[in-house]
């Protein structure tokens, strides 16, 4: 059962693999880069599993300690799992105790799959949904692990690495931006950070912006709502 | 950062991330909703979040000093045609970044 499960599940992953690989990797060299030993991404990719928030956490470690302003940055990248948790309540009843890792495990990619997969009527829901997790887990965290312990030995200029974090969030941007009919959240995110960014200063923006976007979106809500139609 | 400041700052990480992994699944039943509200930021909030996050990473550049920004817009430059002409997200990605370093290491020195 728990093979079939494994078979089946596999060829969703591949797609995955290769990005998170690349990624991964990316991300433990750039750990590298910025002076953090490989222990590092290797247990942010185990415990955190969550791409964009490691990629923000290296510049959160190189700036002054500010725990409050770290818990609402992570807080905030991380408030659409709440959603993806809201979107899998029915899928995750009744697989056992594998759903505390299918939760723990809840990352993008993993909930895409699990999310829009048609799993086969012979296959076993849960088994599958599992190994999805941990296949894609497993990715990250040899990819992290591997760029940690490689970079290091790297005779190449690294210089102008951490762009790989602009261009993954402008293409995560983007793709947001191709989904939707109208603009207005996209606008409000932009706009309301780069006035905070003006008024309050490169170090202690964030918070403010964040406030800023709920805000907008609450006022927004009859437009918004209108054009998601 | 001390060792320890690191340590409790990943721990925030590691914390904040799990709870947000976890909440529904307490708080919801399969039988109950979540309020409107709450859905309704679920499907609004993430263009708003990237769009910040994107201008968090440009928070460094100088547009009236150094090299005027110039690197980072013509690399997202190449980032967005990359992904308007082929959509493979790898492909804009590593595009984006390769472009962006040889443009800081060869020509704005």
């Amino acid at each position: 059962m728990k093979w079939k499960a494994f078979k089946t599940a596999f060829p969703y992953t591949i797609p995955i693999f290769a990005g998170f690989w690349f990624l991964g990797l990316t991300y433990g060299i750039y750990m590298n880069a910025s002076g953090f030993s490989f222990v590092y991404p290797m247990i942010m990719s185990l415990t955190v599993f969550g791409g964009s928030l490691e990629f923000l956490a290296v510049s959160m470690l190189l700036s002054k300690f500010a725990p409050m302003q770290t818990l609402i940055m992570v807080l905030m990248v991380q408030a659409r799992h709440l959603f993806y948790g809201i979107a899998m309540l029915e899928r995750y009843k009744g697989v056992g105790a594998k759903k505390f890792y299918l939760i723990f495990g809840m990352c993008d990619e993993t909930f895409s799959i699990n999310c829009a997969a048609d799993i086969p009527e012979d296959v076993d829901k849960g088994w599958f949904m599992f190994f999805v997790t941990l296949l894609n887990h497993f990715y990250w965290f040899f990819g992290a692990t591997l760029g940690g312990v490689v970079g290091s030995f790297l005779t190449f200029d690294t210089k102008g690495l951490e762009f790989v974090m602009t261009a993954m969030f402008v293409v995560i941007f983007l793709e947001q931006w191709m989904k939707e009919k109208k603009h207005y959240t996209a606008y409000i995110g932009l706009a309301a950070s780069v006035i905070c960014l003006i008024l309050f200063g490169a170090d202690s923006f964030l918070v403010p912006s964040m406030v800023c976007i709920v805000a907008g979106l609450t006022c927004m809500r009859k437009p918004i709502e209108r054009a998601g139609d | 950062m001390t060792v320890e400041q690191q340590m409790i700052t990943i721990g925030i990480c590691i914390l904040g991330t799990m709870l947000t992994r976890f909440l529904p699944f307490l708080i919801f039943s399969s039988k109950k909703q979540a309020p409107e509200y709450i859905r309704y930021l679920g499907r609004a909030l993430p263009s708003a979040i990237f769009g910040m996050l994107v201008i968090y990473c440009l928070k460094g550049v100088e547009i009236s000093g150094g090299n005027h920004g110039l690197p980072e817009v013509i690399s997202i430059g190449i980032v967005i045609a990359l992904h308007l002409w082929k959509r493979k997200m790898l492909l804009s990605i590593a595009g984006g970044t390769i472009c962006y370093m040889m443009l800081v290491q060869m020509v704005f020195l």
